[in-house]
């Protein structure tokens, strides 16, 4: 029972580290359309950010994230602004573009900081572990499914209560339409890009405490999130964290039953067969088209 | 004098005869000596500065360069400077092997120092035994092989367990959990490993290897919580190392009841996971960098002023350093005209150097090093505290988990 107990902690943590990396990318290719693979080097960036401003500046990572947040967006909205807006955010066209701007960033980054594993220090006061349900866990962990709750939390409302979401929300159901009464689709579309890279910044930085730091490290968080995203339903939020914690569930459970190759291959082959027979995904939002 | 036309013709077909006998002979010559031509003698560095193993490769590309730096200071071999050729192999087997090819082919290297990774050196394998040059090679790694196109300066399984795993057991106890990354080095020290704990009446509790590159290590944790092992035995490399540290420690394990042993963690790993994640772990190699030896001061010391105040060295970028200085008294051994790749190889047979680590030597035999063991714990300061020092050198064994399979200078030989 305990053991149970334990595994589904254990599954709960690791789905929340990828809704986390999940969450911005749920935003750029649900709302946008818009197949971002160089979602991985936002959060990349993210982490490196953490990096030079615990390095350089002396900044804890908690008091960093909201700087984090603010530079990775920047980054976000420029790429958004001279790359894709001028492909008119042609499907294609962006897939080939995103994926040639992450090579960029990721030997950028090489080039300027070296190839070497970076360290950033695990906030001093979230070092320990704590007791949940009378398991011990990491209380970073703790910290991290609170946070991407809280994100997830963040982006609802600003989807659904916002004007900046209604207009967007607009702009997907009708560009043409939504841009007859008055909404600004270019601008409305970068400032989406923008939350999104934003969003996979914030997620880079936290989790670099518990993994490590280097050029390359995106590669993975891409694929896990596009998996998360394309289980999850394309313009689903809620079915982005389900699916989330799904995966994680899965993943952990399986890994502990066997190991953690096997997880991998059993998870990827199970969403194969899903999108056979469910390309739409688990969850999705109905929308008129 | 007069010329007649027919001593005219006489003499022209006399010198183009002596010229048919004579340049064919200079164009020969010239082919030996093509290797120390115009007082240089041509070396590749092969090792990834892109890519994924750049993060450790890079270190190595630096040892090899500084040793090779102040060779050349002090006045080269015998008057010729050693010319490095850098190729960067993007950490891809492939590149790998056509960079090889064009540094044995194309430029005429008369060794080339490279490879960190078992997979690039069997990549690169082929190119060196075809065209008998010579590769070194300075990771540890997993043994079971025998090339004579190979000189192999990093540590087999023999020299980094002989002696760590059965000190394990006794301070420790006998139950051990191996986990490793999946691939052929840890399956094959694993394998090395279980053997000796079988003599020792130890006891395996789970054998688990996890995709490379992976970072997320919670259920391996809950598995180690729910088996109690002794010791945590951990062949996992690159940046998972880091996580599974990190995870470890944030876990709330204590590596004082239950520590990992690791064959892989050395220096540069622990600059990246941080000391407080390091730690009362344990590491066994040749080399740490805070061994205390003139030669290592030397060496840390000239590491630091060339590459930067920050960086560490340790135990792979250590046999680059003293592998390229074994090649040197190799090549002083030689004439000039001598100087080809099988004849580096026979030698530095039995050469002898004083590394950082001690004083190590090239086994004639099977061409891998005589090494000294040591079994070192990791501090918070980000260094090692070494607690044991083998007191004497120790044979490298290639083969040592296949009784009846032995590499000689023959090849690999199978007693039946």
């Amino acid at each position: 029972m305990d053991q149970l107990i334990e595994q589904i902690v254990t599954g709960l943590s690791i789905g929340s580290i990828l809704l986390l990396v999940a969450l911005g990318l749920s935003i750029i290719y649900g709302s946008m359309g818009i197949i971002n693979l160089a979602h991985g080097e936002f959060v990349m960036l993210g982490a490196y950010a953490a990096w030079v401003f615990h390095t350089y500046l002396g900044l804890g990572l908690l008091a960093s994230l909201v700087p984090i947040f603010l530079v990775v967006a920047t980054f976000g909205w420029v790429i958004e602004r001279y790359v894709l807006s001028l492909l008119n955010n042609r499907p294609l066209d962006t897939i080939l573009a995103t994926w040639g701007v992450g090579i960029m960033l990721q030997q950028a980054v090489r080039l300027m900081v070296g190839s070497e594993l970076r360290y950033v220090q695990l906030p001093p006061a979230l070092a320990d572990s704590m007791n949940v349900f009378g398991i011990p866990i990491s209380s970073y962990r703790v910290f991290l499914f609170v946070v991407s709750i809280a994100l997830f939390g963040a982006t609802w409302v600003l989807m659904n209560r916002t004007t900046v979401g209604m207009k967007l929300r607009a702009i997907i159901q009708d560009r043409s339409v939504a841009a007859s009464f008055g909404i600004n689709a270019k601008r409305v579309y970068a400032l989406t890009f923008a939350y999104g890279a934003g969003l996979a910044g914030l997620a880079g930085a936290l989790v670099s405490p518990l993994k490590s730091v280097s050029p390359d490290m995106g590669t993975g968080y891409v694929v896990d999130a596009f998996m998360v995203v394309v289980l999850g339903g394309v313009q689903s939020l809620a079915g982005t964290v389900a699916s989330a914690f799904i995966l994680g569930e899965l993943s952990g459970g399986i890994a502990f039953l066997q190991n953690d190759t096997v997880a991998k291959t059993i998870v990827l082959l199970a969403i194969v067969v899903l999108i056979r027979f469910r390309p739409e995904g688990l969850f999705t939002a109905r929308v008129r088209a | 004098m007069s010329i007649s036309r027919r001593t005219l013709l006489r003499n022209t077909a006399a010198l183009g005869a002596f010229a048919g006998a004579g340049l064919p002979h200079i164009w020969i010559k010239n082919a030996d000596l093509a290797y120390a031509a115009g007082g240089e003698i041509k070396v590749g560095v092969l090792f990834s500065l892109t890519g994924t193993t750049a993060i450790i490769e890079e270190s190595l590309n630096k040892a090899t360069l500084l040793a090779i730096e102040e060779i050349n200071a002090a006045g080269g071999i015998k008057g010729s400077k050693i010319v490095p050729i850098v190729e960067d192999p993007a950490s891809d087997p492939a590149t790998f092997s056509e960079k090889a090819r064009k540094l044995v082919v194309g430029d005429k290297c008369v060794s080339v120092f490279g490879s960190y990774t078992s997979a690039s050196r069997k990549a690169v394998l082929p190119v060196f035994e075809r065209q008998n040059n010579l590769y070194w090679y300075p990771t540890l790694y997993e043994g079971r092989e025998c090339s004579k196109n190979v000189i192999y300066t990093g540590a087999v399984p023999n020299q980094q367990q002989d002696e760590f795993v059965p000190w394990l057991v006794k301070k420790f106890g006998k139950k051990f959990y191996l986990i490793g990354s999946n691939y052929i080095y840890p399956k094959e020290e694993n394998n090395y490993c279980k053997k000796l704990l079988e003599k020792l009446g130890g006891e395996v509790v789970a054998e688990e290897y996890v995709p490379l590159g992976h970072s997320e290590f919670s259920s391996v944790i809950n598995k180690i919580r729910s088996t109690q092992p002794n010791v945590i035995f951990s062949t996992v490399v690159g940046d998972s190392v880091v996580a599974l540290h990190r995870q470890y420690k944030a876990a709330g394990l204590d590596p004082e009841k239950m520590p990992m042993a690791s064959l892989t963690t050395s220096e540069n790993e622990v600059a990246a996971m941080g000391g407080e994640a390091a730690a009362g772990h344990f590491t066994s190699a040749p080399y740490f960098m805070v061994h205390k030896s003139p030669e290592n001061e030397k060496f840390v010391e000239a590491y630091k002023k060339r590459w930067g105040a920050d960086k560490v060295t340790h135990f792979v970028s250590e046999a680059c350093y003293f592998q390229t200085y074994l090649f040197k008294q190799a090549v002083e051994k030689l004439a000039t005209s001598d100087l080809t790749p099988p004849n580096i190889r026979d030698a530095v047979k039995g050469q002898e150097v004083t590394a950082p680590q001690g004083k190590v030597r090239i086994e004639p035999e099977n061409l891998h090093t005589w090494l000294w063991p040591k079994i070192a714990q990791a501090k918070s300061n980000g260094q090692f505290e070494i607690l044991v020092e083998a007191k004497d050198w120790l044979k490298p064994v290639p083969y040592a988990a296949y009784p009846g399979q032995s590499c000689t200078e023959k090849g690999l030989v199978e007693k039946s």
